[in-house]
This record gives C-alpha cells, structure tokens and sequence, in this order.
C-alpha cells in the first residue's frame, strides 16, 4: 500500500465529519442522554472521611422510604483475589477496581463510595443517601507523597509490601513498588562531566477535566443478560471489567458505545457501570447513574502528582555525558500512578550515554488516579526540561542548540530498551529554530521558553468490517470509541482504500456484540491500530471486488485492476472490456456469490513514538504574579495528517491543557484531607480568555508500518507545556519557578523573595 | 413533593410541564421534556455547558428553576437550527472542526449566537471574552473562536445584501 502524499485523494483533506451535524444541533447521544423504559435513578453514597474504617452500614431506614427500591454495598460485589490485568493505559489490579467502585472494610478517600441507592426519582435517591447509616472508625490519614512515605505515616493497606526491593520487606508500606532503568555507567559519567547541576521540581495532581460527568443506563434482564449504555473510552474494557466485578461471563454482557463528552484516559476505566448493574439486579429495573461535577472530583481519578529530582553532568560543550532522576508518584487509595512511564520518557528526547532512572509509586488517601493523557510523561518532562533548560542558561548555550547537539536519532538506544527508527525528534528542533515566532520581539516583563516531548504511542488489538452496500455505498463498523474526530479518518482511510468518495462511506462505532474485540481509545493509537484495521478490511474487500469483475468478465482475478473506485482490464489481453464501478459491482453481487464484506482483527505492531518541540512567549504581570500566555506555537511529528484539522486539533488541546497544568490546576485539601475545591470555580481550567491562538506545526516523518504513515498524536502535546511556561517565566524575569502550579500567589512570592519589598514609610 | 404548572415557550413553541419546585430548567429540559441537547457539565453555573437563551439573555440553565421560565420566551440548542438549515455559527464549527468530542458544543453555539444576535462586529477580544463562562477541554478554543468570528463575517455579508 502506497504511503506516498502523491495520488492520495481522500487522506490529508479536510472534509466535515460525519457525526458533525448530530453534534452541532444536540441531536447526539451521550452518555446521560439515554433512558430505558421503567428506569430508575442511582446515587452514590461516598466517604466523608479521608481515612476509615467502615464498622457497619445499616439501609433499614433508607428501604423504608417510599420510592426507594434497592440499596447495594460491597456486600453485594464478589469478593475478588488480587489479580492484574492489562486492560486499561497502565495497570490494573481487578481487586482494587472492584475496593473503588465500592469501598469494602475501609473508606481510602474523601468520596470513596461506600454504597448506593436506587429510586425512582433522582430526589427520593438523593433523600434516600441521608437515610442510610454508616458507621466509621476515623483513622489518621496522609495525603503528601513524601509525607505518605515516612516511616511514621498512617498505613493505607497492611498487605501492600513494598516491590522491587531487597530484602523483601516484612512490614507493610505506603511505597507500592520502586522501580530503575538504568544505562551505561551513572558514576563514571558523572566523573567526566565538566559542570553538573542537581534540582528538585514537584507537580500537583490535576483532574483530566472533560466537561462530561460518568453517566451510565444499564438493565439487567431476570435470565442475567446485562445491557450498559455509557461513555468510555473502551465498550469492551466496560464489558470485561463488568463481568469481572460481577462475577458473570462476558457474552452476558452487551456494552454500547454512547458518545463521550471527553475522557482524556480518565474514562478508561469504570466507576459507576458496576455498581448500576448490581443496582438493576436487585431492582429488577434499568438503571441511570449520572455523576455530579462534586462527585468527578472527589471520586474520579485524577493523574498523579510527584516530586522530580533531576540530576545532569555535562561538558562545557553542551554534550550531556550522564543524567540522572529520581520520580516519587502518588498513586492515590491503590497502587498504580504512572511512574514506569514517566521514568521511560524523561530523557527519551535525547541520547546520553549514562542515565540512572528510580521511581516510586506511593499510595494516600485520596482519589485512585487513572490516566491522564500520556501519564507520567508531562510530570517527569516538567522537571528535565526545566534542568535542561537551566543548564543551557549556566552553559550560556542556546536552548534549541543545546536539544540539537544532544538529540535522540534513528539508532538511539533508549534507556527502557526499544531502538528508535523513522523518529522525528531532530526535525521539530530544527523547525522550531527557523519559526518565525523565534524571531518576534519580546518586551518587558516577556519571555520566551523551550521545551521537548516524547510519548511512546501504541498500537494493540483493533477490529474492522468493510461491508459494500446494494448501491455501491460502504459501512465501516469499527470498535473504537471516537473521542476526538477518529471516525472521520476511518471512512477517509477506507475510502482511499476503495477508491470512492468519502461522502459514500459511512462509519459507525460498534457495540461489543457488533464487531470484533477492539482495545480502548487510549494511547494515540486509533488513527494507528484501528485505522490500519480498516485499510486492512477495505483492501479486502477490493481483492474481492476485483474477483466479481473478473467473474463477471470471464477472465482471471489477475488480470483486472482497481484504480480511483473501478475495476479495469490489466492491459489489451485481458480483453475489451468497460470499466465496472464499485456500484456496478454492488448491485450484481447476489449473482456473483453474496455479500461483499470483511471483516479484519489484528494486534498492531509497529506504532510510531511521537516528539514535539514547543515555543511559549509569557508575560508576568510583577504586581499580581499572573502569567499570560502571549504566544505559543507546537511543533510535532505526526507522521501523515490523516485528517489534518483534527490532528491540529490534538495538539491544541494537549497545549491548553499542558497550560492550566502549569498555572492554576491543583486539589486543596482541607487538615481533615477533605477536598475544599471540588467544582470548576475554584479548580481553575483554562478558559477563552486565557489563551491565545495556539499554531500547531505539523512535521511529517511517515511510519512506514502504517498504510498512510500515521504516527499517534494525542498525547505529545501535553508533554511539553509545563516546562516551557516555566521556561519562559525565567526568561521573563529571571524568577526559576520549580513547583507547579506557577499560580498567582507563588509567583508573586517567589519575586518578593527576589526583590523584597520596602517597608512602608512610619 | 406536589408539582407546579408552568406555560412557557421553548424554541418558539408553547409548552406546558409539571416540575418539582427544586427542579432547574436543565432538569425540566432533558428529562421532562426531552430536550438533551442543552447538557449538565457542573450544576453551579461554571462550565456553560448547560446555556440557554432566556428573553434575549444567555443564562445557564443549570442556575435557573424550572418554574422560573412561566411567560418567558427560552431558546435551546434544538432552537438555534431553521429545520435542516443549520445557523452559520454551526456551519462554521463544522468547517473549522471547532468540535471535538462535541459535549460543550450546544452551549457555545447558544452563546455565540446570542453575542451575533447583540454585535455582529466582535473582535477576538470581545469574542473570548463573551464565551469565557463556556468550558472547552478538548479544543483549546482556537478553532472555536476562529469558526465564531468567520460565522460573523459571513453574517455581515448577509446584512450587507
């Protein structure tokens, strides 16, 4: 299959996508959209205690209220051995999904739910909530991740022992595990180094955001055949998950894909689809479960925060002979923040000869977190970039130069092992020096900074069908939750692949019982794997086409050819023959020997990691500590724009977000670990206002194991941002921001420090 | 709980319902009366994802009781279309691919058509400004911003005939 960008018709344009309208007169279906005839209404009864033990809860009062028709605890939940499972982006221990979708023996969070109520109006449920009795053992509980790993801090799990160190622990730990990579030799690269700077950067865990609550409709039917209507960024990580939680098999379950509002690996996972199946089972009715904006953040993952502790020795030259770092990530109430990824990423930008890498993983009482787009890489990329760029200012070696020198290429060995090949890292340095936002004028109280990312992108499980129609339309049926515009690029692939238009290509998103096994929207990789599905299917289905006009003319399959929607003679031998169109095909398909269609399941290999180099200009207001972002351009190799709007449209996303990262988002907790901020007043986004036009630079190094040579793009952009804020206050005015978030108040700290004031006049 | 009776018009329509006195207009319109489109991102008024049109003013449904829309003229999303003739400003989300998991998509197309309705001239300024109580997570606003002030020219176009 051809990759080149010459005689493409369909792949790199810009049309309308094909749910666009639905979505423009909210005609669209999302997840709280749904109702089922006899529904009732589930609500969540959650924690008000950051740490404790649950001695008895008692429902008596809360069965007694008219309208109320079941009430589950995880009593009702099969009790599940500790048992890991890839399933979602990162790990996932089915033990502990089912501990926080229903608290059993102990409360771990301000939120955690400990039961839940089903009635039907969502008022009597709400009332309801009030009437049931919990009994709680208030313990001590830790919420900072240094603090949570002292000797004397309140213990979350007493079975958590401590992985990856020797002697195997005897007392249980907060630690979950310590993991390292590690190349070449960290000392003797430190020996050689001509100036070495040490620093310590901390981050803050944010919440993904996405506009859209969890909400879920589910039924239960009395012979146990289960129905979930819900937003995911995975049917069948809900259906699987499900069937694990509720101990039924997975054919019982049918799992259908509502649109969602915005998941961004916050919805890769499940929270309320057990717990309305459990409540639809006892109920005997269908369930909805919608979230409140309260209950996503005292409840719903957010990423991690950590400390970054970054280490380089360079030579006077610029070259980096040897860096070290060491990550410490919260992963909320149960182990598994995103420390392996971050450790992976850190230095991945760049080839260093002698890198030492350790991470922690710690748990404390608040929210399990879940994946926030390319988890772990945007916290440990904070503190690198930030360094690299101090050393570029003690050196007095230009930013940008200081990437190139010592930029990862084709050949780089990484530090978690993989080579790299068809890497674009050195192109989006390369065009960020010679952007013309690199020339603009700054004025007072302006900066400018640089910084790079890298996220490694996936390819994985994905099927596809490619069914022709009576009239020469197409209906692509794939499995993969589109959270950003992917269906469009499925029906432009296939229509490539088939030679048609794409207004007669029609995709749709499957249900679990509709199409093949597809791995969750996650990862950058549905462009990639699924997209490579559909190719696969569409290429199919033209081998086939090409049959049925030979069969229709006599002569061989080899000896037609398809070109730009029609079968051919291969040359004057094969005979005299009038082109067939697809359509012509189509309507004599019956005669020809049935149905043309096919269908395609593949485990994709070969992904493409993506980079980025970002360019920030900001301005601080020296009065207030408020930072404005003036400028921003993002430059990231995309392999081949699929659909090139939407693929700008990733990248200005991941920069906005990357932005609220680095100024205003973080949880306040209250001195009883209570979350004080739980809504979008005070959980500061970006909005409108705050943000400039965001240029997105879109640098192609094809990845020839895609049919187009598509790399993921989701998830680089984010990856970068908060260092080059950083980056940019210090070149603003002078003031080396480590602690995220650079909000008003600590900037404004951090430049009296500076500059004390004068005392007033007496 | 005893309901109330409200007569109102929605989308230029007359319209009666029963509500709860607790019930915000958000409740009444996705599930009394079926009107989805208008979506709940925070209850408390601060992501917009929830805005209507209310005599002329964009408020946030979510903000508003179910029985204060009695003798009101309220428009949703389901309003902002002429049948299958879409607005400009939804044309231009389309063509500038302003949307893209399409959630908070109702709400800043209710809220910019009510800034188009009041100045057809903004700047990107005022723009930003006017649509800073809409919460986008996906976009990062620029095409949105970008399709609201193309829509607008197209609309003085229009004016201009």
């Amino acid at each position: 299959m051809t990759s080149s960008s010459e005689g493409l018709k369909v792949v790199g344009t810009r049309p309308v996508r094909p749910d666009g309208v639905d979505k423009v007169i909210g005609r669209a279906n999302f997840g709280a959209d749904m109702v089922m005839p006899g529904m009732l209404w589930g609500k969540m009864k959650r924690s008000p205690h950051a740490h404790a033990r649950i001695k008895s809860i008692n429902a008596a009062k809360a069965l007694a209220l008219p309208g109320v028709k079941a009430v589950v605890t995880a009593a009702d939940f099969p009790d599940i051995a500790s048992e890991e499972a890839f399933m979602g982006e990162g790990p996932m221990n089915f033990r502990d999904l089912s501990r926080n979708c229903m608290a059993k023996d102990k409360a771990l969070y301000d939120g955690h739910a400990v039961a839940a109520v089903a009635a039907t109006s969502a008022s009597i449920a709400e009332e309801a909530l009030d009437l049931i009795e919990v009994e709680y053992e208030v313990l001590p509980h830790v919420i900072d991740v240094e603090a949570a790993m002292a000797d004397n801090a309140p213990l979350l799990h007493d079975d958590l022992f401590t992985q990856g160190v020797e002697p195997k622990p005897t007392k249980p730990s907060n630690i979950a595990k310590k993991i390292g990579f590690n190349k070449g030799d960290i000392a003797a690269g430190f020996a050689a180094a001509e100036i070495i700077i040490e620093r310590r950067y901390t981050t803050q865990p944010v919440h993904q955001g996405y506009i859209e609550p969890h909400a879920c409709v589910v039924a239960v039917a009395p012979d146990g055949q289960c129905t979930i209507w819900s937003s995911s960024q995975g049917h069948f990580m809900v259906r699987a998950y499900c069937a694990k939680l509720l101990g039924t098999e997975i054919a019982n379950i049918r799992a259908m894909p509502a649109e969602i509002g915005g998941g961004f690996g916050g919805k890769t996972l499940v929270y309320l689809e057990p717990v309305a199946l459990a409540l639809s089972k006892k109920a005997g009715r269908p369930i909805k479960m919608v979230m409140s904006r309260e209950e996503v953040f005292r409840g719903t993952g957010p990423t991690s925060g950590g400390v970054v502790e970054v280490k380089l020795g360079a030579k006077k030259d610029g070259h980096i002979v040897a860096a070290q770092l060491a990550l410490k990530y919260q992963a909320g109430a149960f182990p598994g923040s995103p420390v392996g990824p971050g450790c992976m990423c850190g230095f991945a930008m760049y080839d260093i000869p002698n890198v030492a890498i350790t991470g922690y993983d710690v748990v404390s009482n608040r929210p399990k977190v879940a994946a926030y787009r390319a988890p772990g890489a945007p916290i440990s990329s904070f503190g690198v970039e930030s360094c690299v760029d101090e050393l570029a200012r003690e050196l007095k070696i230009d930013p940008l130069r200081l990437r190139e020198m010592n930029a990862a290429k084709d050949g780089t060995k990484t530090a978690h092992g993989p080579t790299f090949v068809n890497i674009g890292y050195l192109q989006t340095v390369e065009a960020a020096k010679n952007h013309p936002h690199m020339k603009a004028k700054l004025g007072p109280n302006q900066g400018r900074g640089i910084a790079s990312g890298f996220w490694f992108n996936i390819g994985g499980e994905s099927s596809a069908a490619c069914h022709i129609n009576e009239d020469g339309t197409a209906t692509i049926v794939e499995g993969s939750p589109d959270i950003g515009g992917s269906r469009a690029s499925m029906a432009m692939m296939a229509a490539e692949a088939l030679g048609i238009s794409y207004e007669r290509v029609r995709p749709v998103i499957g249900d679990t019982s509709s199409v093949g096994f597809t791995f969750l929207t996650g990862g950058s990789r549905v462009t990639f794997a699924t997209g490579m599905a559909v190719t696969q299917a569409a290429e199919k289905v033209v081998v086939e086409l090409k049959r049925r006009a030979a069969m229709i003319w006599d002569i061989s399959p080899e000896a037609v050819e398809w070109k730009d929607g029609m079968a051919f003679p291969a040359g004057q031998n094969a005979g005299n023959f009038d082109p067939l169109s697809l359509a012509d095909i189509a309507l004599k398909s019956g005669r020809t020997g049935g149905p043309i269609s096919a269908e395609v399941s593949i485990n994709a290999q070969g992904a493409g990691p993506g980079f980025a180099t970002h360019i920030c200009d900001v301005e601080v207001d020296p009065e207030t500590g408020h930072v404005k972002i003036l400028r921003y351009t993002a430059i990231q190799d995309v392999g081949r724009a699929i659909h090139p709007s939407y693929v700008e449209g990733q990248i200005q996303g991941g920069v906005a977000q990357g932005i609220g990262w680095a100024l205003n988002e973080e949880y306040v907790y209250d001195k009883n670990g209570r979350l004080d901020n739980p809504g979008f007043l005070d959980y500061r986004m970006p909005v409108c206002s705050d943000m400039p036009m965001i240029e997105p630079v879109m640098v192609e190094v094809p990845n020839p194991r895609h049919p187009f040579g598509a790399k993921g793009v989701g998830e680089v952009p984010i990856v970068p941002p908060m260092a080059a804020v950083a980056n940019a206050i210090a070149d603003a005015v002078g003031t080396r921001m480590r602690d995220l978030p650079m909000s008003p108040p600590k900037l404004r700290a951090a430049l009296d420090e500076q500059n004390p004031p004068r005392m007033a006049a007496e | 709980m005893s309901k109330h009776h409200v007569t109102t018009t929605i989308n230029g329509e007359p319209m009666e319902y029963l509500c709860e006195a607790q019930q915000t207009m958000l409740d009444v319109l996705r599930d009394e009366l079926g009107l989805t489109g208008s979506k709940e991102g925070c209850s408390s008024g601060d992501c917009g994802a929830c805005t209507i049109i209310v005599d002329g003013d964009i408020v946030c449904s979510c903000l508003m009781l179910g029985v204060e829309a009695e003798g009101r003229a309220v428009t949703t999303i389901e309003g902002v279309a002429n049948g299958d003739q879409l607005h400009p400003v939804q044309q231009k989300f389309l063509e500038h691919a302003a949307l893209q998991c399409g959630f908070c998509t109702p709400g800043f197309i209710v809220a910019a058509k009510a800034l188009l309705d009041s100045n057809l001239n903004p700047t990107e300024e005022e723009t930003r400004y006017w649509l800073a109580g809409n919460l986008c997570r996906c976009t990062g606003y620029d095409k949105i911003i970008r399709a609201v002030l193309d829509a607008a020219e197209e609309m003085r176009a229009e004016a201009g005939r």
